[in-house]
């Protein structure tokens, strides 16, 4: 009996020993490890506008992402998802704070942000410092990405959507070859998004041969256009650029009629204002107009599209949820990958092996078109870290009479590069 | 004599001085470039100056609220904006109703009366509830107390519409009638650029008669004169100060409804705020609490946003001027505050309540 007591302490003894020579997870990432234990939620963050006059921004992106983490049923690794959204408003210091308060929780493994530009731009430093692994759903300003001095990017950032670089081009060559254009001008909202796509678009209409008459700005929540479409108006241009958001678009194309020496110039906006509202708020004057943007559609977004009725309600009020949704993926499936699990249940992630897992992600095949987040090269000095998209889906859609007056969403597709 | 003058200049006089007639030579200088490059036709000035007065008119009537709202409680409602967007935001919906059944098209003037009227409805039972809600509380509190609530009673109206309608944008849809061209000495002007300015006109003239002919106007200028006089003589301060704010509530729900028929696009939660500013401003720039001075403040501010960046800035060589075109209302807020720091018809309220 005594030795049969001994034996099984011994055994007991030795169980335990080896239990600790397995348990401590040896962590060797570059950059740190997340730990979680079992029962503890794996924790993403969400910086979107979700106040102010861009709310639906972010609204819309929120929707994406929800609607990814509900098709896991909320669970990663037999992990709750936990997601965390903060306001980063459309503007440099909102995102400035949300990037400062999503940074300040170590449990936060990824994001999903930022939706402006803007926003992104001011909190590119303190999210790739704190070791995180951004995706934005949303953001399309050209420096965002590229490498180099004057351009903004670090490590950790990606996103889903196309870089305007690609968008601007398409909308210079439509203008140029289809439309046989010849004189171009641009106006923005003074946002990077904005700035930098008429930037793109013009220069390369420049490249072409055409003339660029006048390049001008609005302000975000300017109501009345007449004063800048009365200064474009005094060079009769060809195509009028004008890549901006709601509800400053609309308001150009409703007043553009009002103006004399606007009569035959061709209205061209961007992705900003795909969105299914948009004809009909810009009212008849937007019939023969153009965007450019890209092309969702398919089965598997009619599919969304259903799940966004049943579980949010209604349809979705801006047009990048798609995007939200397949970086939500990106980063779920990333996170799947890297994650060491213990015998016990606990989740270890290495904060570098995560983004580097995002840069491998080749093939994916997303709502948005197959997406592959290497590097890019877009010409010379033009190198992108972190873009997602590859351009593919881009094209040039026509506003008609079906989509002002009877809610036809999207509209007829035009050209493709 | 030059000895005299001597005594009496005054350094700080003379800056100021200087730089009056700086800013007045710079804005002539402006206007003389900008009118011989003739780089814009007739008809493009036309079309600013109709779409600045409707601008402007729309202006006047937010303003009203406030200078009603300041002339009898000496404080500043900053929810004002957000009254304004309630009605706006409200009838968007009905708006809609109308166009689909074809009754707007139809019968667009007892369409859009009926239009006028919810939205006017809404913004003023929106107003009253706020001030029973969240002024009346702090009836005896210090100045800032309410203006900081008023800040409060802001975002929540925001945030509470956006619960109810969602953040997206909306617009009013077309009135057929309206979009008509007219021809005014000689320029085509939509029809609608007229309606507003008018029907503004209306109810302010409105206003002002009920102000200064009716037994409740004239409660309302005591009250303005001394609350406790005004309470002393059996006037009931209370009933006085909903109607105040019903009155000011209805004027931004109507004006919504101008808004909408005028500029029909851009309809959502957040559209009350930057017309808010820019009728507060409207308000200051006439002489706060004054009715008349709010709507030529609302006025001159139309015209000047409308014409200012094209006939003043880029006759003066600056860049970019549409991005100024705010910066150019708050400058000349500014200007006319130093030049006349009671507003353009604020004299006598400077004397009674400074």
């Amino acid at each position: 009996m005594k030795r049969l007591f001994a034996v099984l302490s011994l055994l007991m003894v030795a169980s335990v020993a080896l239990g600790a020579c397995a348990a401590p997870f040896d962590c060797d990432d570059a950059i740190g490890c997340v730990d979680i234990a079992p029962g503890d939620p794996i924790h993403i963050g969400a910086m979107l506008t979700i106040s102010g006059a861009t709310a639906f921004l972010g609204e819309d992106s929120r929707g994406g992402v929800e609607i990814a983490i509900a098709d896991r049923d909320t669970e990663l690794l037999d992990h709750p998802i936990q997601l965390t959204v903060e306001d980063s408003l459309c503007s440099a210091e909102g995102g400035q704070t949300a990037a400062t308060k999503i940074t300040a929780d170590p449990t936060i493994v990824g994001v999903i942000g930022t939706n402006c530009s803007s926003a992104m731009t001011a909190a590119m430093s303190t999210m790739s410092a704190s070791g995180v692994t951004t995706l934005s759903p949303t953001n399309t300003a050209p420096a965002l990405t590229l490498i180099g001095e004057e351009y903004t990017w670090e490590p950790g950032y990606f996103r889903v959507c196309h870089t305007d670089l690609f968008q601007g081009a398409v909308a210079a060559e439509f203008a140029y070859n289809e439309l046989g254009a010849r004189t171009l001008a641009t106006i923005h909202d003074g946002s990077p998004y904005a700035d930098q796509l008429q930037e793109v678009m013009a220069a390369r209409f420049a490249e072409l041969g055409g003339t660029v008459t006048f390049q001008g700005a609005v302000n975000v929540g300017d109501t009345d256009m007449r004063t800048i479409l009365t200064t474009v108006a005094a060079d009769t241009p060809d195509v009028l650029y004008f890549p901006i958001f709601e509800p400053e678009g609309p308001f150009i194309v409703a007043q553009s009629s009002e103006i004399s020496g606007l009569e035959d110039t061709i209205l061209i906006g961007a992705d900003g204002l795909l969105v299914a509202g948009f004809p009909e708020n810009s009212g008849e004057n937007a019939i023969g107009m153009y965007l450019s943007g890209p092309y969702v559609s398919g089965a598997s977004y009619d599919e969304f599209l259903t799940k966004w009725d049943d579980q949010i309600g209604g349809v979705p009020p801006s047009g990048f949820h798609a995007f939200a949704y397949d970086a939500t993926n990106i980063l779920l499936d990333a996170i799947e990958e890297v994650a060491v699990v213990d015998s016990d249940g606990t989740v270890h992630i290495g904060r570098q092996a995560l983004r580097d897992a995002v840069t491998a992600t080749t093939g994916f095949d997303g709502l948005t078109g197959v997406l592959d987040c290497g590097q890019k090269v877009f010409g010379e000095g033009l190198t992108a870290n972190g873009d997602c998209a590859t351009g593919e889906a881009l094209g040039v859609f026509k506003i008609t009479a079906a989509e002002v007056l009877e809610d036809n969403w999207p509209p007829p597709v035009e050209y493709t590069p | 004599m030059l000895r005299r003058y001597l005594e009496r200049f005054n350094w700080l006089d003379f800056i100021l001085l200087m730089f009056r007639v700086v800013i007045l030579v710079a804005i002539a200088i402006g206007i003389f470039n900008s009118v011989r490059a003739a780089k814009y036709t007739d008809n493009q000035w036309a079309t600013l100056v109709f779409a600045g007065l409707a601008q402007g008119s729309i202006y006047a009537l937010i303003a009203m609220g406030y200078t009603l709202v300041y002339g009898i409680l000496l404080m500043i409602n900053f929810a004002h904006g957000e009254i304004y967007m309630a009605g706006a935001l409200t009838v968007v919906f009905i708006a809609h109703i109308f166009n689909d059944s074809g009754f707007l098209n139809a019968q667009p003037l007892l369409a859009i009366l009926i239009m006028i009227v919810i939205a006017a409805a809404v913004s003023t039972i929106l107003n009253v509830v706020v001030e029973r809600l969240a002024y009346k509380p702090l009836r005896g509190a210090p100045r800032l107390v309410p203006l900081i609530t008023a800040i409060g009673a802001s975002f929540a109206l925001q945030y509470t519409f956006r619960g109810l309608y969602g953040a997206q944008y909306r617009a009013y849809p077309e009135v057929k009638a309206l979009r008509e061209l007219v021809t005014v000495f000689g320029y085509k002007v939509p029809l609608v650029q007229l309606v507003v300015p008018a029907s503004a006109l209306v109810l302010m003239l409105g206003l002002y008669f009920f102000v200064e002919r009716t037994k409740m106007g004239k409660a309302m200028r005591s009250v303005s004169e001394d609350k406790d006089v005004a309470r002393l003589m059996g006037i009931n301060i209370d009933r006085v100060i909903v109607i105040t704010f019903a009155l000011g509530g209805a004027l931004a729900g109507a004006a919504g409804v101008f808004n909408g028929l005028f500029r029909p696009q851009g309809i959502n939660f957040y559209m009350g705020f930057f017309p808010g500013l820019k009728a507060f401003t409207a308000a200051v720039l006439g002489g706060i609490g004054n009715i008349a001075g709010a709507m030529v403040g609302g006025v001159f501010l139309g015209l000047l946003e409308s014409l200012g960046p094209n006939l003043i800035l880029e006759g003066l060589g600056i860049p970019s001027v549409n991005q100024l075109k705010d910066a150019l209302s708050f400058t000349m807020l500014v200007l006319i505050l130093i030049f006349r720091p009671q507003g353009i018809f604020g004299e006598r309220l400077a004397e009674k309540k400074a």
